[in-house]
């Protein structure tokens, strides 16, 4: 299995699918060897410190790995030497890769007017070529490449190893950058998805961008919906956070980039403030749209209703969610969507917007046209006012999410792995 | 002998249009889309349906005969939107083959909220039928057939009722048959008809299904089964929508074919006819007392409230609206009291239930909300604009107010 990113190194979906999938795999018994551009080694500590807060290496996250009795992770070293310029550097292109390149003018921007396409292009190719030699001394039935950056090793070790390729589209270059796509991301993807012996979808959403823009065939493209990861939730109280228990919290969690839909968020806010008053609107999260998200709480003059954390990690996550009362995702465009999993998994009720891939395995969700703002706000105000919502929202929501268990997206992957064996041998 | 006794619930709630937190207005209804449907359902249904009967009961020369619960709320709209359909009813009423049922004029679940409402409303739609079509309703029949010994107690105390109309659920009479006239317990003159719900629904539900073992339901084969009742009671009670016709069933299953043949093979059997409720009432005596202690009804397949009452939602809309009652009567403004009563419609209800999974095609079908959360919400964006007027439009939200209030006593569930 190749891919780009697994927890605590996670920026969004990427990485929890990840590990989710592999997890589940893992106890299916399917023997897995997951390749990633950099795997957690202690010599890291210092370049991992500049990324996360040193919480998030704590000893019980790397544990996790322990659990996985049938994965084995190749690190590709070699992938990160190209980087051995100064830290700050270093960051910034993590922190670009990272992002899964939002879209190239910002992208550029990050780095500093080095030409970042080209650069991810030689990135994408180092780890192809790596990879290919990984794999020369391992032994595997399929090739599963998990989104664009990790199709071209792909490529290269399905036809080294004469071995079945699966691509999983997680997202595409459609859903980052709305019409502005990159061309050089574009041509990764479509030919990623050509060469594949099936490619997984992971909603019909996607499925239906696939096979409308990148010209695959239908019969190809199967459809496997995410699971989610149940969490225990430890002991916490309302004191810690220093809101008053009388205020309502409404949250949008995940990057504030364009994808995301944050100036809805922000708009319906504006919105809610007009008939409510005790209510506060948390934006969790970072990204490519932060400062003008802040620019636009203010210009709206609600400004001290809305407040900014940053990037949340693992406990701050858990802590987020039990303060909050709802949970919003106005997403422009999702392929899944996995934050109102983890929602209604702990107990908070979400509203998602119906251009994601997820309010196709929702039913117990409040659902919204991403532009709607009127009504995203309508649907803000009667969670918040009326108990009987939110509990029922909240109870069914959270029932559902139990039957979405990661097993079952890996029974799905596995069968999917025995057509294409069966295909290609056949 | 076997009597067969038809009666069909005729009825299109006013549906809401989207009201969202920040509509002022008050203008509920989609009047839009109520019309749209009330039109659909009559070209689709009522008036073939009603030319159909109309046909049989001449063609018959009587001997064929049904009974009809019209809503008030589907009165008014026809009345605006088909009055055709109004035509049709009228010509059917003066053959004499044909009863009106009394019931809530506004099909709604009074009964169990508020008892001076329930009489009210009941009133007005016995009012509406006898200066309508010249007969006043002597058989009630409750919203969805909700009863319990209470319902019967009540209608038997108002005087003007020979009979009261139930589901036949196999949970209230054992091992008894729904073919016979029963008398509710603790009545003395009351009599009750149970809905033969197996033959109903043969109609009403399984007419077109194809994975049937039955399908195709010829109308020879239907009344086969109706003359086996014969020696194992004396009436069939094939209770049913009446947009099962040409609706639920559409017009090329062959509904209508069946239902035109259909009381021809019935009477070919010489001890077989067609009765209204109230001839039925007249011919039989009761041969037992039911009991029936707890609510039943004659939705889905448990056969109790929950789909209307199922979940908190559900229960918690309901109850904030009567709760308003001494306000919106106490305010003694008409559209005020108009608008409350058509929030009461057990439809809106309905809407938000949740049980997907067992019943979710038939909830699903009905239902003009994407989800019921939709609907609840829309439903509670009303009700606090509706309570925002009959306050004196004081500002506030409904929900703080009322989940604050201390005497809750007084708008307990009735039952």
């Amino acid at each position: 299995m190749l891919g780009w990113e697994f927890p605590p190194f996670i920026s969004g979906g990427l990485g929890t699918a990840c590990y989710g999938l592999t997890k589940a795999m893992d106890q299916l018994g399917i023997k897995v060897t997951f390749v990633l551009p950099a795997l957690i080694r202690s010599e890291y500590v210092t370049h991992v410190k500049l990324l996360t807060p040193a919480s998030m290496m704590s000893a019980g996250r790397l544990m996790k790995f322990g659990e996985l009795k049938n994965v084995t992770f190749h690190a590709i070293n070699s992938l990160l030497q190209p980087y051995s310029t100064p830290d700050v550097y270093q960051r910034q292109i993590e922190e670009t890769l990272r992002l899964k390149q939002q879209n190239r003018g910002a992208a550029v921007s990050f780095v500093g007017g080095v030409d970042y396409s080209r650069d991810m292009a030689a990135e994408v190719r180092r780890y192809a070529a790596v990879a290919v030699e990984l794999a020369r001394n391992e032994v595997f039935d399929v090739v599963h490449a998990h989104d664009w950056m990790t199709y071209p090793a792909g490529i290269a070790v399905a036809a080294m190893s004469k071995k079945p390729l699966i691509v999983h589209v997680h997202s595409t270059e459609f859903d980052r950058s709305g019409e502005h796509v990159n061309q050089m991301i574009y041509d990764v993807e479509r030919q990623g998805m050509h060469a594949a012996a099936k490619v997984i979808a992971v909603s019909y959403f996607t499925r239906s961008i696939i096979i409308g823009r990148y010209g695959v065939s239908g019969e190809k493209v199967e459809v496997v919906h995410n699971g989610v990861e149940r969490s225990s939730n430890g002991g916490w109280s309302l004191d810690e956070t220093g809101i008053k228990k009388d205020e309502k919290i409404v949250l949008f969690l995940g990057r504030i980039t364009m994808q995301k839909g944050p100036e809805y968020f922000l708009a319906a806010a504006k919105k809610v403030l007009e008939v409510m008053d005790n209510v506060k609107f948390v934006m969790a999260g970072s990204g490519d749209m932060m400062h003008r998200a802040v620019e636009m709480a203010a210009g709206l003059g609600i400004g001290h209703k809305v407040l900014f954390t940053g990037f949340l990690r693992g406990e701050d996550v858990q802590k987020i969610y039990k303060m909050a009362d709802l949970f919003v995702m106005p997403s422009v465009s999702e392929p899944f969507g996995i934050v109102p999993l983890e929602a209604l998994d702990n107990d908070v009720p979400v509203i998602i917007s119906k251009q994601s891939g997820v309010s196709e395995v929702l039913r117990h969700a409040l659902k919204v046209d991403f532009w709607d703002v009127n009504e995203i706000a309508n649907k803000i105000v009667a969670v918040l006012k009326y108990a009987p919502l939110k509990m029922t929202l909240r109870s069914y929501g959270n029932f559902e999410v139990r039957r979405l268990s990661w097993k079952d997206s890996a029974a799905k992957c596995l069968r999917i792995y025995e057509e294409a064996l069966a295909a290609a041998y056949c | 002998m076997a009597s067969i006794c038809f009666y069909f619930q005729v009825h299109q709630p006013l549906r809401l249009r989207h009201y969202t937190v920040f509509d002022k207005d008050n203008h509920y209804f989609d009047d839009y889309k109520n019309a749209f449907i009330c039109r659909k359902v009559a070209n689709k249904c009522y008036l073939p349906a009603n030319r159909l009967l109309l046909d049989l009961i001449r063609r018959l020369d009587g001997r064929f005969k049904v009974a009809y619960s019209l809503t008030g709320v589907l009165l008014e709209q026809l009345q605006l939107y088909a009055p055709e359909v109004m035509s049709t009813f009228d010509a059917l009423a003066e053959t004499g083959c044909v009863e009106f049922l009394a019931e809530t004029y506004y099909h709604s679940l009074s009964f169990l909220y508020s008892r001076d409402e329930f009489l009210e409303q009941v009133n007005k739609h016995t009012e509406t039928i006898a200066s309508l079509f010249g007969q006043k309703p002597r058989v009630f029949r409750n919203t969805e057939l909700i009863y319990n010994n209470d319902l019967a107690r009540l209608i038997e105390s108002m005087g003007q009722f020979d009979a009261i109309i139930s589901e036949g659920a196999d949970h209230i009479l054992g091992y008894r048959s729904p073919n016979f006239v029963y008398r509710p317990q603790n009545c003395s003159k009351l009599k009750l008809l149970l809905k033969n719900y197996a033959l109903s629904d043969d109609i009403a539900f399984r007419f077109s299904n194809r994975a049937w073992s039955e399908w195709p339901l010829t109308a020879e084969k239907f009344a086969r089964w109706i003359s086996n009742v014969n020696g194992n009671g004396y009436v069939v009670n094939l209770f049913m929508d009446y947009e099962t016709l040409g609706e639920h069933q559409w017009k090329d299953t062959g509904i209508f074919d069946f239902m035109g043949r259909l009381p021809y093979e019935i009477l070919k059997h010489p001890d077989n006819n067609f009765k209204t409720p109230s001839e039925i009432v007249a011919c039989y005596e009761p041969v037992g007392t039911v009991d029936v202690p707890h609510l039943i009804s004659w939705a889905d397949t448990e056969r109790d409230l929950s789909a209307w009452l199922g979940n908190a939602m559900q229960s918690n809309a309901i109850y904030e609206l009567y709760r308003l009652e001494k306000k919106i009567k106490t305010a003694s403004d008409d559209k005020i009291l108009t608008d409350w009563r058509r929030l009461q419609t057990s439809d809106h209800f309905y809407y938000m239930c949740t049980k997907y999974f067992a019943d979710g095609d038939v909830h699903k079908y009905f239902n003009p909300y994407g989800s019921p959360y939709d609907s609840y919400i829309n439903f509670m964006n009303v009700l606090d604009n509706l309570h925002n007027r009959c306050s004196g439009g004081a500002a506030g939200a409904v929900s703080r107010e009322l989940s604050q209030s201390k005497n809750q006593h007084d708008l307990q569930t009735v039952n």
